[in-house]
């Protein structure tokens, strides 16, 4: 069931066909998962298609969830070795679990915080040759973490996320990022939850089943797309 | 309608009036905003290329996409841009809106890109979001800059208000959008909103700036809460692509029409009638929830036990007694209701004696008007 589940999620995205250059170049891609179903499934994935044998893609990670070992420890099992690849300058791995932003400056300094963040991905991507960069894939593993890392402010965490998405108009490069529904569901106005839906081109909910928990169906990822072709 | 808002925004401000303003609204369920946004952009940008419209320049003020969206968005409609610079410019607030850029390139942790440094022949780099003032002058120095001073006009895009009120206080952003419109040299000004990012006094707030507000929402409605349900995502789906585009004027109201996303643009359509609508999403019952057209007939003769029918007409009501005031006026009386008035009506009879004389017709108040609880 998963393979099948892998494939089709591969051929909604496109990258059932060839993937380089990369299919979601220059697309933001949000996942939205819940307690009951988790998402990181769909990062795993998307991380081991970037990172195939067949491809030159780079993948830039940023962790606010789990250190390295752990993300090492699952793409081992789909087949992937993230050390071989962080040596060959295909994975950068960005730690980010201890970063606890300033209070009250909130990144003004670009020494720290988001905006020195955001200065490290600029840099390692023009760094690459150009053409890699709409190759180039940045994970943020995730985005309740990342806020909660800058003490609470969504502002400065979409500010962050805006100057991400400039880096996918001028690279070309693509943005995915994982966010928890269930955290912002009992808020009046989840402002930080919808902005990111408006940011996103291609938005992927994982969501339990109606009928409830089952063994070996662990529950159904719908995707839509929200894409402005111009032309 | 979609035509009435081109009209409006071409045909830009009267002397002495404020300019038209425009605020295209939608929501998560029926997010196609920027597309209304879009394609307002090129079809105003065509009529000022054609000399057809008040305005001779055309000002897009980008918040949430590239200026090179923009440029080649025109481009594709036919437009020649690199030669239309003298008609537009881009007041770019994407690339690097909080200076962070800047920050950097100053702290050595920052590679400025040749290709990001180049100046754009049609796009103007904007650091200071924050300042609705210095966003203002900038505007209007940009707009300047096309048509030069004097009396002749150019028209604002932005995109979109809600970055500006991320970034400053409504209050600030009001005062920006209104100190815009009643610039004697804008023609017509224009702006996207989410409205589900904002509180409802923000939308108002910005709505009570416009002269014209067209929301898009969802063809159908989805229950709270059941957005991701799957039996649901048909609707979803047909959301994805279709919406209800409603437009109201200030000094009227507007209708609504439907609007189709498609890859190669955007249709406005007239709403099919609301039965044809819904009727997919009549439940299929072993009952008629329907009336044939002989029952609605059947329906529409039956009269009414009531002593006026509602078409001022004064009925009569035989009591079974005759008053003296009656008698006067004796005409032929049977103990049947004489109101009926279609002579092919069915066999009802309703017989009604009145207790008294003194009990007056039923009259259409409330006999608990006088009570005071």
């Amino acid at each position: 069931m998963n393979q099948r589940s892998s494939n089709l999620l591969d051929e909604a995205l496109g990258l059932d066909q060839v993937i380089e250059p990369w299919p979601l170049r220059g697309r933001v891609v949000a996942i939205e998962d819940q307690v009951e179903t988790s998402g990181s499934f769909v990062l795993h994935h998307l991380l081991k298609r970037s990172l195939s044998p067949n491809s030159s893609n780079v993948t830039i990670f940023i962790a606010f969830s789990q250190p390295f070992s752990h993300y090492d420890r699952i793409l081992r099992k789909l087949g992937c070795n993230l050390v071989s690849q962080r040596d060959n300058s295909r994975f950068f791995f960005f730690d980010m679990l201890k970063l606890q932003c300033p209070d009250g400056d909130e990144g003004i300094t670009p020494e720290g915080g988001l905006i020195a963040l955001y200065g490290k991905i600029h840099k390692t991507i023009s760094a690459l040759p150009e053409i890699s960069w709409k190759n180039v894939s940045i994970i943020i593993d995730d985005l309740s973490l990342m806020e909660v890392a800058a003490n609470g402010s969504s502002d400065y965490v979409l500010d962050f996320l805006h100057y991400c998405r400039t880096l996918t108009s001028e690279f070309d490069c693509s943005l995915i990022t994982l966010n928890h529904e269930d955290i912002y569901s009992s808020e009046d106005r989840p402002t930080f939850f919808i902005q990111m839906e408006y940011l996103a081109d291609i938005l992927i909910k994982a969501e339990p089943l109606a009928t409830g928990l089952a063994t070996d169906v662990h529950g159904q990822v719908p995707k839509c797309y929200s894409c402005f072709i111009v032309g | 309608m979609a035509e009435s808002i081109y009209r409006a925004l071409r045909d830009g401000a009267l002397e002495g009036e404020l300019a038209p303003a425009l605020t295209i609204k939608d929501s998560v369920a029926s997010p196609f905003a920027l597309q209304v946004f879009s394609h307002v952009i090129s079809q105003l940008f065509s009529s000022i290329l054609a000399g057809k419209s008040q305005s001779r320049g055309l000002v897009v003020v980008s918040f949430s996409r590239s200026p090179s969206f923009y440029l080649d968005l025109l481009k594709n409609k036919g437009t020649d841009v690199a030669s239309s610079n003298k008609q537009i410019q881009i007041l770019d607030c994407y690339s690097d809106p909080l200076g962070w850029k800047d920050q950097l390139a100053g702290s050595r942790n920052f590679t400025a890109l040749s290709n990001e440094a180049m100046v754009s022949s049609n796009a103007i780099v904007f650091r200071e979001v924050k300042h609705m003032d210095k966003l203002y002058n900038s505007i209007i120095e940009l707009g300047k800059g096309l048509v030069g001073g004097g009396k002749i006009r150019f028209s604002i895009a932005i995109d979109s208000a809600d970055e500006m009120l991320r970034h400053a206080p409504v209050s600030s952003v009001a005062r920006l959008l209104s100190n815009l419109r009643s610039h004697d040299q804008i023609s017509s000004i224009f702006w996207l909103l989410h409205s589900d990012l904002h509180e409802a006094r923000v939308t108002a707030v910005l709505e009570y700036l416009s002269s014209i507000v067209a929301s898009l929402e969802p063809s159908h409605q989805l229950a709270n809460g059941q957005r991701g349900d799957l039996e649901n995502f048909s609707l979803i789906k047909h959301n994805s692509k279709k919406g209800k585009f409603h437009v109201r004027f200030k000094k009227r109201n507007g209708r609504s029409e439907e609007v189709h996303i498609e890859q190669s643009g955007i249709n406005f359509a007239s709403l099919p009638s609301e039965g044809a609508i819904n009727q997919g999403l009549v439940p299929k019952v072993q009952f008629s929830l329907q009336l044939s057209e002989k029952e609605r007939i059947d329906k529409a003769n039956v009269v009414l036990p009531f002593e006026h029918q509602g078409n001022g007409k004064p009925i009569q009501i035989y009591d079974g007694r005759r008053s003296l005031v009656d008698s006067k006026h004796e005409r032929p009386v049977s103990a049947v209701e004489n109101v009926q008035t279609n002579e092919n009506c069915g066999s009802g009879e309703i017989i009604y004696y009145r207790d008294s004389d003194d009990e007056m017709p039923d009259s259409d108040e409330d006999p608990d008007d006088d009570l005071d609880i």
